[in-house]
């Protein structure tokens, strides 16, 4: 087919030789080890949902503790420190980077550049099996002699090597450092499949500039998790090497309990550049693909182009760039030179920007589309009401002067876990909720999942809005219990209280959502190939749920971008990418 | 319906709640009234932002909802909005970031008439040391770090002999008087964290942080540990008390100095 | 953090570079159809396990310049650092991996004419020079050992263990391959095959070298 009125002549097309399918042979091949990567991205979701729900208790006897302290006496300040530096660990790692990654990744890409799978399969499965043995490790440090590390999530020498933190001079912080490191090599392995498989495997007319914004910032993510993972994982060597063989990376000279140590000379704050030069990024990494997914959703579901693609994409890149320069946003009040504060400050605010034309975006695209009102929809909406109300709270944290009497307080727990906790996670459900279809063939109940809409959105809110607030009084973050403190008015218990009440009511919406997910799979009405007459590639498989191989005999062919809904002219409301053009060409 | 409902009550509630709510942060005891000023402004601009656009996806909700025979509007972009929209963040963003750089500034620039003082946090307490007649702090290192020697001093170092040391008690600072706070750490990290005070540093062994501040309201203060020491970390408490200045020079009188500490341990 | 600044802002240029040839600036909504028909074999592309390759040492060139970064702000951060002698095997092994390069270089254009003993030849050499290499490296812990630095004596020689260890561990890693593709060399594998393998053997060693040149400075230099 040659279209000489085309503009696109001479684009290279990304195509190049079919990947030579692994054809698994037995129940085990197929099922277990496998090298399919929609399986992989199963297998790495569920891992990830397994691992987060240990976060999720957690997070209920944390907050128990801080809601009635002193009632439930069998959580000690050890046992405390303990539960929120799991809980953090888990859920920033282990579930968000993993599901956004590891499982929607997986799942996603290959279907949705019209591959037939990622192109290192065999990595692509040691990816998981690493990832897995790096989950159990974590998990074995609960049933290791002192339990797991008390240091807090971001670990900071000394203390997280010294007999004043659970863990420290015990298995606990050994277990993590090793769970981290053994993660981040699986993450390699399966990153390197992502990255080359959408610069390799775009199956014929997928240009980049056609990519559903969901590839984009996996892609994106993924890229820069690449780059900033191995900083995580030289702060662990080093602080392994400090904890085991008494080197002085990280350790200065020190007294601790009276005691002369043998560390000379060492610096803490080496630690905490090389940590949030990770950290950093990582939040990006996290929040990019909850960008694109939601994007995603809200153009199918209000049935309208996502409004600025063009915008979008350079927005993702932008982001993804500068978040490589705004690290030491982390350390205002470290005692690093205080005049890095100026030009952290300026690149902090400015990334502001970028993220404040998405959000314009969403809401342009909402604005005279036709929107339907389904779960995922729903979850959009809460995303962004989140989003922003996080993302707005990061211009009191990053503007340097302003996080002075706010850093280490509730406000900053309350910040994160809006932005990146809540909103990201509202992104993964409203995904779950969309994609589930495609992975089982069947749609989620509608009933349970209002239920589940609603307690999340609302709960999520009532926790986190009001906990800025006893973080402006000046209540510290990381303390079992505040106590008796001059500036803390007894009303503020009460509110501690009630947002623990809140907690756990959205907890058990949460069992709901699993209950949900198990119950659909047999008893949920049939969703056909298209259930919410969506553009992309993944919904125009032969088979759903997609087989081995994705396409059948032939592979799709695109035409169009990802975002021709409600298209002037056309008989439905929307054009799937592989939709030839009508016309004397066509 | 109740979609929309739900967003204008989110946007509404939060105004309410931030208007009628009883937690705030502390009565201010320091100058730093500049960077609760900052703040304001701070929640001026995201408080409005926020607002409008919670209050616009209601609109869009209500609107554009599906409807039979409604149908979306294909519209890939529009240039001119999006540069409008980019130019007003940026200036929003101009307006919260320029007063927060300045402040900034005089957070790290000390008045060159301000005392210095030290407190030194160790797990889980706090000490501190002030200048005796001399006016100036002895030089220290963890080597002397001893039972007689909390805090380090050098003992051969003579601007040391008449340095005040107060163990685990109570800080008193002189009302209207610039201090300079230099912290240091003997263990892990710490962080004397006074919310009246508004002004912070984390301690770091190995090194000499600093923060300064003018305390202008007399009381007790309360101070507490902002940065995750270890499982005393929530019991590392102690107050400060600012006083008139007679008051305080009462109660600096009372307290020992390092040569006297050193002859009593002997 | 300045070298790992430096490293992000080149790999940046080159991405930035490969994206401004994307034609990211185009409005994908006025443009229906397939670009200009390409029948398969016939695009110029790199074989996803070349790029997969790239993009792998672009990482591990991350990971060696953090340790890089964490050098030298260790080495200026405190005054505590006392430099190590340089042992003078240090010299012979930067040879040994020069060899052991060259030879990989050699069998590289061996496989490109088609001439299996010469690629046997060359991959065997540079394994065996490599292996050397991993010995000497050894014999330079001995040495610096001998001079009584041990790990835990002084950040320079706690660096000096660390960062020839993570080298050398790559280097296994290398020599894993390496192996394989002796292997299928000495089972007769097909030509095409071989020549992909010896090249991307051969991609990774001259990396390898590099980031031993730059290893070796930062050793000199403290």
């Amino acid at each position: 087919m040659s279209i000489a009125s085309d503009p696109m002549t001479g684009i290279p097309a990304a195509e190049v030789e079919d990947v030579e399918l692994y054809h698994p042979h037995s129940w085990i091949t197929k099922y277990v080890f496998s090298q399919d990567a929609k399986v992989i991205g199963i297998q790495y979701s569920l891992t990830a949902t397994a691992i987060g729900l240990v976060a999720l208790v957690l997070s209920w006897l944390m907050r128990l503790q801080l809601g009635f302290p002193g009632v439930f006496d069998f959580i000690t300040p050890a046992e405390y420190y303990q539960f929120i530096t799991m809980h953090g660990m888990i859920m920033v790692v282990y579930l968000l980077t993993a599901l956004f990654l590891g499982g929607f990744g997986n799942y996603l890409i290959p279907l949705m550049v019209g591959a037939r799978d990622m192109v290192f399969p065999y990595a692509n499965m040691l990816s998981y099996w690493i990832y897995l043995l790096a989950v159990l490790i974590l998990a074995a440090s609960f049933f290791a002699p002192g339990g797991p590390t008390g240091a807090g999530w971001t670990l900071y020498p000394p203390q997280s090597i010294l007999t004043g933190t659970p863990g420290g001079q015990d298995w606990g912080i050994l277990l993590m450092l090793s769970s981290l490191m053994l993660f981040i090599i699986g993450f390699t392995m399966g990153g390197l499949n992502y990255v080359v498989t959408v610069l390799q495997a775009r199956t014929r007319g997928m240009t980049l500039m056609r990519m559903p914004l969901t590839v984009w910032s996996i892609f994106t993510a993924t890229v820069m998790a690449l780059l900033a993972f191995p900083a995580l994982f030289v702060s662990c060597v080093m602080l392994m090497l400090d904890r085991l063989l008494g080197t002085s990376f990280f350790m200065p000279a020190l007294v601790e309990m009276g005691q002369r140590l043998n560390h000379e000379g060492g610096s803490p704050l080496l630690f905490q550049h090389l940590f949030w030069f990770f950290g950093h990024p990582e939040v990006y990494i996290v929040a990019l693909p909850a960008f694109g997914i939601v994007s995603d959703l809200i153009s199918t579901h209000a049935r309208r182009n996502i409004f600025g693609y063009r915008q979008m994409v350079w927005a993702i890149i932008i982001i993804g760039a500068l978040s490589f320069v705004v690290w030491a946003h982390h350390m205002y009040v470290s005692g690093m030179n205080p005049y890095f504060g100026f030009f952290f400050a300026t690149t902090t605010l400015i990334i502001a920007v970028p993220t404040a034309i998405k959000v314009y975006n969403w809401l342009l695209t909402l604005w005279r589309g036709d929107i339907h009102l389904t779960i995922p929809m729903l979850f959009a909406l809460a995303f962004i009401v989140t989003f922003v109300n996080g993302g707005l709270t990061g211009l009191f944290l990053g503007n340097v002067v302003v996080d002075v009497p706010l850093s280490d307080t509730m406000f900053v727990v309350a910040h994160f876990h809006m932005v990146m906790g809540v909103a990201p996670i509202f992104v993964i459900f409203g995904a779950i909720y969309h994609w589930y279809p495609k992975i089982t063939g069947r749609m989620l109940n509608e009933a349970m999942g209002r239920f589940h809409f609603w307690v999340s959105f609302l709960g999520a809110y009532l926790i986190f809005f009001p906990m800025h607030y006893i973080g402006l009084l000046g209540v510290p973050r990381r303390y079992h219990e505040i106590g008796e403190a001059a500036f803390v008015p007894a009303s503020a218990h009460d509110l501690n209280a009630f947002i623990t009440v809140m907690a756990l009511i959205v907890g058990f919406a949460q069992m709901v959502f699993l209950f949900n997910l198990a119950w659909s799979l047999r008893h949920g009405r049939e969703a056909g190939p298209n259930p919410w007459n969506a553009t992309t590639l993944e919904w125009q498989t032969p088979e759903t749920p997609p087989g081995h191989g994705n396409w059948g005999k032939a592979m799709p062919v695109v035409y169009r971008w990802a975002y021709d809904y409600s298209v002037p002219g056309a008989a439905r409301d929307f054009i799937p990418q592989n939709e030839p053009p009508r016309g004397p060409a066509g | 319906m109740p979609v929309a409902i739900a967003l204008i009550a989110v946007a509404v509630g939060s105004i309410l709640f931030h208007l009628l709510s009883p937690w705030w942060w502390t009565p201010i005891a320091s100058n730093w009234t500049y960077i609760d000023d900052t703040l304001i402004v701070t929640f001026w601009i995201t408080g409005v932002v926020f607002t409008a656009v919670v209050l616009f996806m209601s609109y869009c909700v209500l609107r554009f909802r599906h409807r039979p025979g409604h149908k979306a509007e294909h519209e890939p972009e529009n240039k001119k909005l999006e540069w409008w929209l980019t130019i007003g963040t940026a200036v929003g963003v101009a307006a919260m970031l320029a007063p927060g750089l300045i402040v900034w500034q005089r957070f790290i620039t000390v008045p060159p008439d301000a005392t210095e003082i030290e407190i030194v946090g160790q797990q889980w307490q706090w000490s501190y040391r002030l200048p005796g007649r001399d006016g100036r702090l002895g030089t220290v290192n963890v080597r002397f770090v001893g039972p007689e020697n909390p805090l380090g001093i050098d003992p051969a170092d003579p601007s040391g002999q008449d340095d005040v040391i107060v163990e685990g008690g109570e800080l008193q600072l002189p009302i209207g008087r610039p201090v300079h706070v230099r912290l240091r750490a003997v263990d892990v990290l710490h962080n004397f964290y006074v919310p009246e005070f508004r002004a912070k540093m984390d301690m770091v062994p190995g090194q000499v942080t600093s923060f300064w501040l003018t305390p202008t309201r007399t009381g007790t203060f309360e101070a507490i540990c902002a940065e995750l020491c270890g499982l005393g970390h929530a019991v590392m408490r102690a107050r400060v008390v600012v006083a008139e200045p007679p008051d305080y020079e009462a109660w600096l009188e009372q307290q020992p100095t390092f040569v006297r500490r050193l002859a009593a341990a002997q | 953090m300045n070298a790992i600044i430096l490293y992000l802002a080149v790999v940046g240029c080159i991405a930035g570079w490969w994206l401004s040839r994307q034609r990211l600036m185009s409005k994908p909504w006025l443009e229906v159809g397939v670009p200009a028909e390409v029948t398969r074999g016939e695009v110029p592309g790199v074989p996803p396990v070349k790029l997969g390759l790239w993009v792998f040492m672009a990482v591990v060139g991350a990971l060696i310049t953090l340790f890089i970064s964490a050098y030298l702000m260790r080495m200026h951060m405190a005054d505590d650092w006392r430099s190590i002698p340089t042992p003078s095997m240090l010299w012979f092994n930067t040879g040994l991996l020069m060899l052991s390069s060259f030879s990989l270089y050699r069998a590289e254009l061996d496989a490109r004419i088609g001439w299996r003993e010469g690629i046997a030849v060359g991959l065997a050499a540079g394994g065996l020079s490599a292996l050397a290499f991993l010995a000497g490296q050894y014999l330079a812990w001995q040495q610096v050992m001998a001079e009584g630095f041990g790990v835990a004596t002084n950040p320079s020689s706690s660096f000096f263990y660390l960062i020839t260890a993570v080298h050398g561990l790559h280097l296994i890693g290398g020599l894993i391959v390496l192996g394989r593709t002796a292997y299928r060399t000495a089972r007769g594998s097909p030509l095409a095959q071989l020549r992909l393998s010896t090249e991307l053997c051969a991609t990774y060693w001259h990396f390898l070298l590099l980031v031993w040149f730059a290893l070796f400075a930062l050793l000199l230099h403290g």
